[in-house]
């Protein structure tokens, strides 16, 4: 005689396994690692420290203790967002450790990335991942986004320009565009300073100022514009526009004009 | 010297032998198709003319005021951008059009018009003499001398009036005035230095190593309502950067040691060399760069200049906390911020190697 299952028996499988997935899934993702429970944590920990040593250890130690002839800084008190910045952007690992590190694709998954910013973070207090309520610019008024503007313009314009459309910097650096970059690259930026960019905290500018930025950003970048930009660079590439392009054509019509048309 | 030039050319010894006038003809001339295709060009451009004119019309309210176009990448307006491409065409075919008919069509034979003299006859002139002398004879001004002193000046003296409202457009620059205004800012003893545009005072145990403030006075923002050009001049003087270094790892003279609170650094913000504003650091290199004339500050080096055109290092503004914590002033600039003038002492800036 066949053992007759309970007629509950299938859809408890199922939501059974609906459970291990979303467990599964829960540790994996990286927006819900804060809250995950000390085991959790310490394996995560275990996965970046061994992600590390095979990624990064070879310029900042295998302890993250960083190292001078490779120009590599220490990472103890860089904190998670430094990681998640450096990694997801692509720029870490370091194609050459000479020269500014590119924006370039990364190819990491989110569960690496979280791992290596949880074995990072355990160095030293630094600055975590935001969240999305500390960096999405949602439902700010006008005047919110032109007090962003503002703040822009005071702290971020002198080197990545009115617009965010990146600038030159001195020994061959450049400060990156901003167009097309995410409001959580722009926060973590903001708040690990990486490369030669300052660090700018919590203290001067919180959570609601970084967001009236960041949607001033986005509504500059929405702006169609009513004719060229020419980059949004200002003077240098308007310059070049005025100068070799309009008062060169004109140049050249006024000697069409003056010029007496073909003989034989 | 003869007033007449008509007949030097025949005369004159000139340098150069006169080419006289080169005659060849166009292609244009001699060659019927080619005349013909010219005659077509200009007749095609002046009937573009016309298409393009009801093109701009037909765009101007059929083409919504919000429709966007993308080109090269990036997204225009389109209503202007196609205004201005048909209206701007139209204008310029009729400019080719008259120009391509002057060249190879009309008539291009060199013709030389001989200039009228353009000085006067010998008896115009003397007429003209004899007129004025009359004139004078007959003002009296001959005979009545003082007429003329009094004219020349009572106008001459009319320069004072001008001379002393230029002189006093503004506070003539005494070493007093100087003192209160060039020389001083509203920074002093126990002002709190607050974030620009958000006016939050900076606590230090917040700073963070490498973090950059652009900061002002707390005294400004009450400048900002009473008087808003006093606001404008302070703000002008007092715009300060705040940073954090590690004090290991830079360089503070025994004489100001005080002047800093664990490595957060405070410099006036106007160069020293025209006056602008700076916020260019470079958190590792500690270099702050000057985007009008590239002058560079070493921030951890008392702010000496390390490139450029700058002559005096950033003045340095005494900073310690109060008893919340927050980062406030010691007391004013020691040295009067900004560019140079001419009677500024500058004796008492910081150069390299002072302690």
């Amino acid at each position: 005689m066949r053992a007759r299952r309970h007629k509950a028996a299938r859809p408890l499988v199922v939501v059974a396994a609906l459970v291990l997935l979303g467990a599964v899934y829960a540790g994996l993702s990286p927006a819900t690692t804060g809250v995950a429970d000390d085991a959790t944590t310490s394996a995560q920990v275990e996965q970046g420290r061994q992600l590390f040593a095979v990624s990064c250890a070879s310029c900042h130690g295998l302890n993250g203790e960083g190292l001078a002839s490779q120009g590599a800084p220490s990472l103890a008190g860089v904190g998670a967002a430094a990681v998640d910045f450096q990694v997801r952007t692509g720029r870490m690992p370091m194609a050459n450790p000479l020269a500014q590190a590119p924006r370039k694709p990364n190819t990491f998954t989110d569960a690496e990335i979280a791992a290596l910013a949880a074995f990072v973070a355990n160095l030293g207090t630094g600055p975590e991942i935001p969240t999305e309520d500390q960096y999405l610019p949602e439902g700010l008024t006008a005047e919110q986004i032109a007090r962003g503007g503002d703040l822009f313009r005071t702290n971020c314009s002198a080197c990545h320009n009115f617009q965010g459309s990146g600038g030159a910097l001195p020994q061959g650096i450049t400060a990156p565009t901003l167009i097309g970059v995410d409001a959580k690259t722009i926060h973590e930026a903001m708040r690990t300073g990486p490369g030669q960019m300052p660090v700018f905290g919590g203290g001067a500018i919180p959570d609601s100022d970084v967001k009236a930025m960041i949607g001033y950003l986005e509504e500059v970048h929405a702006q169609p514009s009513a004719g060229l930009t020419l980059g949004s660079l200002g003077p240098v590439s308007e310059g070049f526009w005025g100068w070799v392009v309009g008062i060169g054509s004109l140049v050249l019509f006024a000697l069409w004009i003056t010029s007496k048309a073909a003989r034989r | 010297m003869s007033l007449d030039t008509r007949d030097t050319r025949d005369t004159l010894d000139l340098p150069v032998p006169d080419p006289g006038l080169h005659e060849e003809e166009r292609f244009t001339d001699s060659d019927e198709a080619a005349g013909r295709r010219a005659y077509r060009q200009v007749v095609g451009l002046l009937a573009a003319v016309p298409v393009l004119a009801i093109t701009f019309v037909v765009v101007y309210f059929a083409v919504p005021a919000d429709a966007q176009l993308v080109l090269f990448g990036s997204a225009f307006k389109a209503h202007p951008v196609l205004l201005g491409l048909t209206g701007g065409v139209a204008v310029l075919a009729i400019g080719v059009a008259l120009i391509h008919w002057a060249r190879t069509i009309m008539g291009d034979q060199d013709v030389v018009e001989e200039r009228h003299p353009a000085g006067s006859s010998a008896e115009a002139r003397q007429a003209a003499a004899a007129v004025f002398a009359e004139g004078v004879e007959q003002s009296g001004i001959g005979r009545r001398k003082l007429i003329g002193m009094g004219l020349a000046g009572g106008v001459g003296i009319l320069a004072v009036p001008a001379v002393v409202m230029l002189a006093d457009m503004g506070p003539w620059p005494t070493a007093a005035v100087r003192a209160e205004t060039i020389e001083r800012t509203i920074w002093a003893q126990a002002v709190r230095i607050v974030n620009d545009v958000n006016n939050l005072p900076v606590k230090a145990a917040e700073v963070e190593l490498g973090q950059l403030i652009n900061a002002q006075p707390e005294n400004l923002h009450e400048l900002q309502e009473s008087d808003p050009v006093a606001y404008q001049r302070e703000k002008a003087k007092a715009a300060l950067i705040v940073v954090r270094m590690d004090p290991a790892a830079i360089r503070i003279p025994a004489s100001r040691q005080d002047w800093q609170v664990d490595g957060i650094l405070a410099y006036s913000k106007i160069c020293t060399h025209v006056g602008c504003p700076i916020s260019l650091w470079e958190q590792q290199t500690h270099h702050l760069l000057c985007p009008c004339h590239q002058s560079t500050f070493d921030l951890a080096n008392s702010g000496v200049v390390v490139f450029g055109p700058a002559a005096r290092s950033l003045p340095q503004l005494p900073i310690m906390v109060d008893d919340e914590g927050f980062l406030v002033a010691r007391s004013d600039f020691t040295v009067p911020v900004g560019p140079s003038y001419f009677e500024r002492d500058s004796s008492r800036d910081f150069k390299e190697g002072d302690d």
